[in-house]
C-alpha cells in the first residue's frame, strides 16, 4: 500500500491509504480526526469540508493521495491552543447556528474560507455560498445570522425581507 | 444562586456547541471498537420479486470476508415488530405481515436486504457482497395505492388477505350524522390532493456498531437512535430474545433525527446478532444511497376531503377519505401515524362538530413509511387549511375571518375527534402574527411586486398540534404497544452537584443546556451545577425517548417530579441540622432557612451531610439524596399556532420565491426562547422543504427516482428566507408542571400550507383560476397551472 504524507493542522500527519482511500477516509480513520463528517456519497451534502492549502475542498472529493505534501486544516484545528472557539465557532454558539452539531464542522469551514475571500458578504452572497451545504436542523436562518455576526455585521434586526 | 441568564425564560448558550464546533462530538461512526469488522447489505435492485438463489460460496472466499449471512441464517429468529395495532372499521385487527432482519423467500422493495458481508474492512465487505450470486423472478411492482387495493393486484405479502392493511373509520358512530349534514349543508367545499412522500434525511445517516462480551455475555448495540431503551425493549424481546440485563444500547451524540431514528431497523438487529455469531465486533455505516433506499420514509397520503357551512359560513362537517401508504413493510409505529396521529387533529383550530375520518393504509412494494417531523399532524393541517382557503375563496370572504369566525375560544374543548384541547388562544395568537407579519401592508407589497412583473400571494395557516405524547392509558386503549411515560433520576453529590438521568435524547435539541436551567431554578443554584446523562441505557432509567415534541412536556416533567423528591428529602435533613420543623423550612437561592427566623444552611451543607451523615437523622430517614421519577401525562398537550407566508410568482417560470414568513406560536411557557427559536427554524426550513421542494418518487416499476441529494431536491440556504417568529402568545399547558407544550414539530406542521396558500393567491392575483397545485410546487408545476 502506497504511504502519503500531509501536514494536518500544522502538524504532519502520514499513513498507509489504498489508492481508492479518499482524504475525508483518511482523517477521520487514519488520523482519528472524527470531526470531519460524511453525510452523503454525492458529494452535496458539505459536511467533509476541510481546507487543502488554503482552498474549501470537500473530502470525500479528493483522494487521500491527492493531499500528498498539501497544507491541510480541519475542524480540529481551528479553536486557539488554549479552546478559545474563533470568532466563527463563537458566533455560531452565540446566534444559535446550530442544533444535532454534524454538519457544523463544514459550515463553519465553508464560512472561513468565504470570509477569507470576502471579509463582509451580504445575506444573499452567503446563502449563495453555502450552496453546497446542507442543513437539515436550523432552516439555516441562524447559520446566515452567525456567519453575518462573524463578519462584524450588526445582526440585531434580521427578520424576512 | 443562579446566574440571572442561566434560569427558565433565559436564552442560555448552549454547552453542547463547544464540542461539535471543535470537532470533538462523538456520533456512532466515530466510535470505533477493538477488533471490529464491518457489514455491508446486499440490496434487492428490484421492487418485488421471488428469491430462487443466494449463493453466497464465491463471496466467502474473497480476501477478508469473515462469514456472509442471508434470510436462512435469521429463520429462527424474531421479526421486525410494529409497536401499534390499529383496530378497523369492522373492530377487526389490522393485516400485519411478517418483517424478516434479512429477505426471506421474497424481495418486497428496492433496498431490502438480502444477505450481509462481514468482513475485515468496508471495502473488502462491499467487494465481496458483489460476488454474491441472487437470481430473482421478478413479479409485478404495486406502487399506486389505489391500484394496490384492486381485486386482481398483487399482493405484497403472499399470507395476507389483500394489500389493505386497514380500513378505519374515526368516529365511527358520527358517520351516517356526518354524512347527512353534508347532504343538507349551505355549502360544500371539496378539494382532493396529496401529501406527497418524503425522506426524512437527517444529516448524519444510520449507523450500527454491535459488540458482544464473551466473558459476560452481554451484548452491547451503539446505534443512531432517538430512543434507546425502545430499541432495547423491541429487539431484546421481540427479535434476539436477549434479556435486557444483557443488552445495552448507547445513543451518543445524534446527528438529527426528525422521526426516522425513533424506529427499530434490521441493521440494528443484524450487527447485535452478528458480532456474537461471528465473535467480533461488527459495524454498519449508511452511506446516503443506502439511506434513501432502508430509512423509513414520511407522509404520503392521498386525501379527499368535503369541508359543510351553513348559510353563515360557520364550519359543520369534515369528511375525509384517506390513502395511506404503508410500504412493503409495517415500520415500527407506521400503522398510528395516518390514524391516532392525524384523525385525532382533524378538528383543527375549529368547532366543527361533525367529523368523520376514514383511512385506508395499503402495503406497496416502496420502503416502509412511518413518523416524519410531525407525523400525521402535519397531512391533517394540510387537508383542513386548504380546504378552508378554497371554501373563503368560493364564499367571497377573507380567509382570515372565516378562520376567525370558526376558531374554538372555549377552553377545555372536547373535539368530537376524541381528544380535549386543554388551553389556547386562537385569535390571540392569530393577532400577534397580524401584526408582526404587518398583514395590513400587503396589498401595497402585491403592487409592488406586481410592478416588477411578479405575482404575490399572501398565504394563512392555523395549526394545533397533540405533543407530549402521551397518556399511556389513552394510547393502549388506542393500539399502541407500549407506554408513553418519561422517566428521570436526579442524582445529587456530596459537594452539591446534580447529575439528571433522563429517558429523553437530544439529537439537536439542547436539552444538556435547556434541562439543568430547570433545576437551575428549583434549586435556587447556578446551571453550571447540573449535569444531563442521557442516550445510555446503562446509566439512564427506563423512558420512552424523544419524538412528538415531549422531551420538556413529558421528560422535563418526569425531571422536576424526581427533583421535588430531591427537594422534599433535602427540606427533612435540613430541618434537622437547624432543629426546626420541616414544615417551616424554605429553599430559595440555594438555602435553606427556616421560616420566620435567620437560621439557614446551604444546598451544599445539605448535601454534604446526606452522604456524610454523622449528625444526621438516621432512624427517620436514609443516607443519600437520588431519586427517581416517572411521569405519565394525563393529556397530550395542544400547541398552536397561526402562519403567513409571501411569495412572489414569476408567471414567465412559475418558479416560487419566499419574500416574508411569519410564525406566531403558543407553546405555553417557554425554557429557553433562543431554542425554541431556533426548532420553529428549522421546522419551517423543513416544511418549505415540502412545500417547494422535495419529493420521493417512485416509478411504476417501483424503481426509486430520487435516492441522492442530486435527485432529492433538499431545502438549502438559498431556497429560505430569514424568518419572522414570535411565542409571546403563551397560554401554559394546565396538566404539567411546567406548563409546558412542545415546539419541535409546529414550524414544519404550520408552514406547507401557509406556503401553498400563498401560491394559489398569488396566481389568483394574476387571473388564474386555479385550486390547488400538489405539493411540491415547483416551477415544473406552477407553469403548467398557469397555462393549463
Amino acid at each position: 500500500m502506497p504511504q502519503v504524507s500531509m501536514t494536518v493542522n500544522g502538524k504532519p500527519a502520514s499513513g498507509d491509504v489504498e489508492g481508492r482511500t479518499l482524504l475525508s477516509s483518511f482523517l477521520r480513520d487514519t488520523m482519528g480526526l472524527t470531526g470531519t463528517h460524511v453525510g452523503c456519497d454525492t458529494s452535496q451534502c458539505g459536511a467533509c469540508v476541510v481546507h487543502v492549502d488554503g482552498e474549501a475542498v470537500k473530502a470525500c472529493t479528493m483522494f487521500a493521495l491527492e493531499a500528498e505534501g498539501a497544507e491541510v486544516a480541519t475542524i480540529e484545528g481551528q479553536a486557539a491552543p488554549d479552546g478559545t472557539l474563533n470568532a466563527i465557532q463563537a458566533a455560531f454558539q452565540e446566534h444559535h447556528g446550530l442544533q444535532c452539531g454534524f454538519c457544523t464542522p463544514g459550515m463553519v469551514m465553508s464560512a472561513a474560507a468565504l470570509l477569507k475571500d470576502n471579509p463582509k458578504p451580504s445575506e444573499a452572497e452567503i446563502r449563495d455560498y453555502l450552496e453546497g451545504n446542507l442543513c437539515r436542523c436550523t432552516g439555516y436562518h441562524n447559520i446566515v445570522k452567525a456567519i453575518m455576526a462573524a463578519s462584524g455585521q450588526n445582526v440585531g434586526a434580521i427578520a424576512a425581507e | 444562586m443562579p446566574k440571572d441568564h442561566e434560569g427558565i425564560g433565559a436564552s442560555s448558550k448552549r454547552r453542547e456547541d463547544v464540542r461539535f464546533l471543535t470537532g470533538a462530538g462523538n456520533y456512532t461512526d466515530d466510535i470505533n471498537v477493538n477488533g471490529q469488522a464491518y457489514v455491508h447489505f446486499l440490496r434487492s435492485d428490484v421492487a418485488h420479486g421471488r428469491l430462487t438463489k443466494v449463493d453466497t460460496s464465491e463471496a466467502e472466499g474473497m480476501p477478508g470476508v469473515i462469514r456472509v449471512f442471508t434470510g436462512a441464517d435469521f429463520e429462527g429468529v424474531g421479526g421486525l415488530p410494529c409497536g401499534w395495532c390499529v383496530t378497523d372499521r369492522h373492530g377487526q385487527p389490522m393485516q400485519e405481515p411478517a418483517h424478516p432482519v434479512l429477505a426471506q423467500g421474497k424481495v418486497r422493495h428496492v433496498g431490502d436486504p438480502i444477505a450481509a458481508v462481514v468482513a475485515e474492512t468496508a471495502e473488502q465487505a462491499r467487494d465481496a457482497a458483489e460476488a454474491i450470486e441472487v437470481d430473482i423472478e421478478d413479479l409485478p411492482a404495486v406502487v399506486d395505492m389505489k391500484a394496490a387495493l384492486k381485486d386482481d393486484a398483487t399482493k405484497v405479502h403472499d399470507d395476507l388477505s389483500s394489500n389493505l392493511c386497514y380500513d378505519w373509520g374515526f368516529v365511527e358512530e358520527n358517520r351516517e350524522a356526518v354524512d347527512k349534514a353534508i347532504n343538507e349543508a349551505a355549502h360544500v367545499t371539496t378539494l382532493e390532493l396529496k401529501n406527497q412522500r418524503l425522506v426524512a434525511n437527517p444529516m448524519e445517516p444510520r449507523v450500527a456498531v454491535g459488540d458482544f462480551n464473551r466473558a459476560t455475555g452481554e451484548h452491547t448495540l451503539y446505534t443512531t437512535s432517538q430512543n434507546p431503551h425502545v430499541i432495547r425493549l423491541l429487539m431484546g424481546a421481540f427479535v434476539l430474545g436477549i434479556p435486557e440485563h444483557k443488552l445495552r444500547v448507547v445513543a451518543p451524540d445524534v446527528g438529527g433525527g426528525f422521526g426516522s431514528k425513533i424506529f427499530h431497523y434490521a441493521e440494528e438487529a443484524f450487527c447485535t446478532f452478528a458480532a456474537k455469531a461471528v465473535n467480533r465486533p461488527v459495524k454498519w455505516t449508511s452511506s446516503r444511497s443506502e439511506a434513501f433506499i432502508s430509512d423509513a420514509h414520511g407522509r404520503d397520503h392521498v386525501t379527499k376531503i368535503e369541508l359543510a357551512l351553513d348559510k353563515d359560513n360557520n364550519f359543520t362537517a369534515i369528511r375525509t377519505e384517506t390513502y395511506a401508504n404503508m410500504g412493503a413493510y409495517l415500520s415500527t409505529f407506521a400503522p398510528s401515524v395516518p390514524t391516532w396521529l392525524h384523525g385525532t387533529l382533524m378538528a383543527g383550530n375549529y368547532k366543527t362538530p361533525l367529523i368523520y375520518v376514514n383511512v385506508k393504509a395499503v402495503f406497496t412494494n416502496t420502503v416502509p413509511v412511518d413518523a416524519y417531523r410531525g407525523a400525521g399532524r402535519p397531512e391533517a393541517t394540510f387537508q383542513l387549511e386548504r380546504v378552508i382557503d378554497k371554501a373563503a375563496r368560493e364564499l367571497g370572504v377573507d380567509p382570515i375571518a372565516l378562520r376567525r369566525q370558526n376558531f374554538v375560544t372555549e377552553f377545555p374543548y372536547a373535539t368530537p375527534v376524541a381528544v380535549e384541547y386543554d388551553t389556547g388562544d386562537y385569535n390571540g395568537t392569530m393577532d400577534v402574527l397580524e401584526k408582526m407579519a404587518d398583514l395590513s401592508g400587503f396589498e401595497a407589497r402585491r403592487k409592488e411586486s406586481e410592478a416588477r412583473g411578479k405575482l404575490r400571494g399572501l398565504g394563512l395557516n392555523c395549526y394545533i398540534e397533540a405533543c407530549g405524547i402521551a397518556p399511556s392509558q389513552l394510547v393502549g386503549q388506542l393500539g399502541a404497544r407500549a407506554g408513553l411515560y418519561e422517566s428521570a433520576t436526579v442524582r445529587v453529590n456530596a459537594t452539591g452537584g446534580i447529575v439528571v438521568m433522563t429517558g429523553s435524547h437530544s439529537h439537536g435539541q439542547g436539552h444538556e443546556t435547556t434541562f439543568p436551567q430547570v433545576i437551575a431554578d428549583m434549586i435556587g443554584i447556578d446551571a453550571d451545577m447540573v449535569e444531563i446523562e442521557h442516550g445510555d441505557t446503562a446509566n439512564t432509567p427506563m423512558g420512552m425517548g424523544t419524538y412528538g415534541s415531549r422531551s420538556i412536556a413529558v421528560g422535563g416533567s418526569a425531571m422536576v417530579r424526581a427533583a421535588e423528591k430531591v427537594i422534599n428529602k433535602a427540606k427533612k435533613i435540613a430541618a434537622h441540622l437547624m432543629e426546626a420543623s420541616e414544615a417551616d423550612i424554605e429553599l430559595k437561592d440555594g438555602q435553606f432557612s427556616v421560616a420566620g427566623t435567620d437560621k439557614s444552611v446551604a444546598w451544599g451543607d445539605v448535601t454534604l451531610a446526606a452522604y456524610v451523615p454523622h449528625n444526621y437523622p438516621l432512624d427517620e430517614i436514609e443516607p443519600g439524596l437520588e431519586e427517581t421519577a416517572f411521569y405519565d401525562p394525563s393529556n397530550f398537550t395542544y400547541p398552536a399556532g397561526a402562519y403567513a407566508c409571501e411569495v412572489e410568482v414569476d408567471p414567465e417560470t412559475g418558479k416560487v420565491e419566499i419574500k416574508r414568513f411569519a410564525a406566531a406560536d403558543d407553546f405555553g411557557n417557554i425554557i429557553n426562547p433562543m431554542i425554541v427559536d431556533g426548532q420553529v427554524h428549522g421546522g419551517i426550513g423543513q416544511g418549505i422543504g415540502q412545500a417547494l421542494l422535495e419529493n420521493c418518487v417512485y416509478d411504476e416499476s417501483g424503481q426509486i427516482l430520487s435516492a441522492s441529494f442530486m435527485d432529492y431536491a433538499m431545502p438549502r440556504a438559498d431556497d429560505v428566507p430569514f424568518y419572522d417568529v414570535d411565542h409571546s402568545s403563551q397560554t401554559p399547558c394546565t396538566h404539567n408542571p411546567l406548563g409546558v407544550k412542545g415546539c419541535g414539530e409546529a414550524g414544519a406542521i404550520g408552514s406547507p400550507p401557509a406556503v401553498v396558500n400563498a401560491v394559489i393567491d398569488a396566481l389568483h392575483s394574476g387571473g388564474h383560476k386555479v385550486d390547488h397545485i400538489d405539493m411540491p410546487v415547483s416551477p415544473a408545476r406552477v407553469w403548467a397551472a398557469m397555462n393549463a
